[in-house]
């Protein structure tokens, strides 16, 4: 009950501060320029002086360059979205002293923030499913077939991995009392984990390398390996687990 | 039975102890009135008992049951001094939201909701936003929200602190009708409110309590038998003259000039009356008044307190 009762107020939340109404408008422009931008990515440097000698070494760009475009614009904005969504989420309420009213009542602490964390996956996955659908029209307009499996599962990989980026930013607006702190620490983990991705033998046991796979089965090759995944869901878990912990025993 | 028991409540911030040792027992059914200074420990111990602080030491208990930590209580209602609610709901959102926490269905909290605004004179305002609520109607919001479970015991921190005149006399109005339904437990600053409202009194400085007593008891107890003298405009030239005469009657004990009065500390009132009209007579001096004094609870509240300062 509780739990139906926070979600319900979370959505209301995204909806009423506009958090989905940006997320859908922001990645589904993402989602449908980057096949275009891919597409005349020719005819751009064409027009910038001395530009034209390039574009005879520029080979014609296929699905998979719109695909690596798509992919690049809507996790680089999809993290930024996630981080900006989510460094407030508990850290403003307490900030606020919104916080104090709820928790004064009935309502488990870890129910509160996982019904946090369902409201942003769900804002994500409207924005993701609109990107999602925009990208591939514009892909089938522009390169003709696109293999729609791998699409989905690219997509519902992008998604995981901006929960995952959630997560971890709502982790660090639990333990912290200021927003742009937890917006430090998220983003902090982020650079470290891009470091040690640049690693040799690293970078296929982290996130990031979850949504390079579905590239490969696009280009009909077998994925490398699936052990980011599991890296991914117990980043994810541990950061909901650890802020869970962390906020049972906190003071308001 | 008391509804709230605190023993030997410690808190400490870091080098700073909110709370050394504060005993307390509200018995059920009462209106009781925490006063003290700022910094007296008075919200770190409402904090406590709405389950969002937790003591280093001691214990709490509501009707009977040891509360842990951090555990927020259904039978609890809690207003802060400064409520915050969500600027983008409405007030019939905000309940309604509160109502589903405690486990209302639609159609109860729906009614207790309207209800609620009806009684804290929001219903006109039942669909504006929150964010374009000024302080005293979100103090009205608060407490509404603090009553959607009709609690058995209310917890007010400074619950008229931010009200216009009216809307103090009206708040205060609710809470004197609400004291036939729940124990009430309210912090506050302004002195004459708690002298209203409340039946039982405790004085807290430095995180201890300096006193517990019915009012009633706490008056008496520290009555001290007072007469005012007043003068005219014209007169005040006298004022050192009288008073000196005044000083030499044996049932006054002391006198002190404020402005156009002459406070006298009597040893017996009645006699005390007779004897200041007599001299007053016998010197043809003129007065305007001759009154008993009250005693306020300001002024306990300010002796009590001033002797711990000096006593620290």
């Amino acid at each position: 009950m509780s739990l139906f009762t926070a979600i319900k107020k979370e959505w209301l939340e995204q909806r009423r501060t506009k958090k989905l109404l940006v997320s859908v408008i922001v990645l589904t422009l993402f989602g449908m320029t980057s096949p275009l931008l891919a597409k005349i990515m020719p005819q751009i440097i064409a027009l910038v002086p001395g530009g034209a000698a390039l574009t005879a070494l520029i080979p014609t760009p296929t699905l998979q360059d719109g695909v690596a475009q798509y992919i690049k614009n809507i996790s680089q904005f999809g993290i930024l979205l996630a981080l900006l969504f989510s460094m407030g989420a508990v850290a403003a309420e307490k900030e606020k002293g919104t916080l104090a009213l709820v928790l004064s009542k009935p309502m488990p602490r870890f129910t509160f923030l996982l019904a946090k964390f369902c409201a942003l996956a769900l804002t994500f996955t409207c924005g993701l499913a609109l990107a999602a659908a925009a990208g591939y029209y514009y892909s089938v307009v522009l390169f003709g077939e696109v293999p729609l499996l791998p699409w989905l599962t690219l997509n519902g990989l992008i998604l995981f991995y901006l929960l995952i980026y959630v997560a971890i930013t709502l982790f660090f607006s639990t333990i912290t009392r200021t927003q742009y702190v937890a917006a430090g620490g998220a983003f902090a983990v982020l650079i470290v984990l891009e470091i040690l991705g640049s690693l040799p033998g690293l970078a296929k046991y982290l996130p990031a390398a979850m949504i390079q796979n579905p590239v490969l089965l696009m280009n009909g090759q077998t994925a490398a390996d699936w052990q980011c995944l599991w890296v991914g869901a117990a980043l994810l878990i541990l950061s909901l687990l650890g802020a869970g912990l962390i906020f049972r025993h906190q003071e308001l | 039975m008391n509804a709230i028991q605190l023993t030997g409540l410690q808190k400490t911030y870091g080098q700073v102890k909110a709370l050394d040792g504060l005993d307390l027992e509200v018995p059920a059914g009462s209106v009781f009135g925490f006063l003290g200074p700022n910094g007296a420990g008075k919200t770190t111990t409402l904090r406590i008992l709405a389950g969002l602080a937790a003591a280093n030491s001691g214990s709490v208990e509501i009707n009977g049951k040891i509360v842990k930590a951090f555990s927020a209580n259904n039978e609890i209602g809690y207003l802060p001094e400064e409520p915050a609610f969500y600027p983008w709901m409405t007030p019939q959102e905000t309940l309604n939201y509160y109502a589903g926490i405690f486990g209302l269905t639609a159609k109860d909290s729906r009614a207790r909701t309207s209800a609620l605004l009806e009684q804290v004179g929001l219903k006109d305002a039942a669909k504006r936003r929150v964010g374009g609520f000024s302080r005293g109607m979100r103090q009205r919001l608060g407490l509404a929200q603090a009553l959607i479970n009709r609690p058995l015991i209310l917890l007010l921190d400074e619950p008229v602190s931010a009200l216009d005149p009216m809307g103090r006399k009206e708040v205060l109005e609710l809470i004197e009708s609400l004291s036939k339904e729940c124990t009430i437990l309210m912090s506050t600053h302004i002195l004459a409110d708690a002298e209203r409202v409340c039946d039982t009194l405790a004085i807290l400085d430095h995180g201890r309590r300096l006193l517990q007593s019915d009012l009633k008891t706490l008056m008496a107890h520290y009555a001290t038998p007072q007469l005012d003298l007043e003068f005219a405009n014209d007169q005040v030239e006298n004022l050192e003259k009288v008073a000196e005469h005044i000083r030499h009657i044996a049932s006054v004990s002391t006198v002190k000039v404020e402005g156009r009065v002459l406070r006298l500390t009597v040893t017996n009132i009645k006699m005390a009356q007779a004897d200041v009209m007599k001299a007053m007579l016998a010197q043809s001096w003129r007065f305007e008044r001759l009154d008993v004094v009250k005693p306020s609870l300001e002024e306990i509240f300010v002796r009590l307190v001033g002797e711990e300062g000096r006593a620290q």
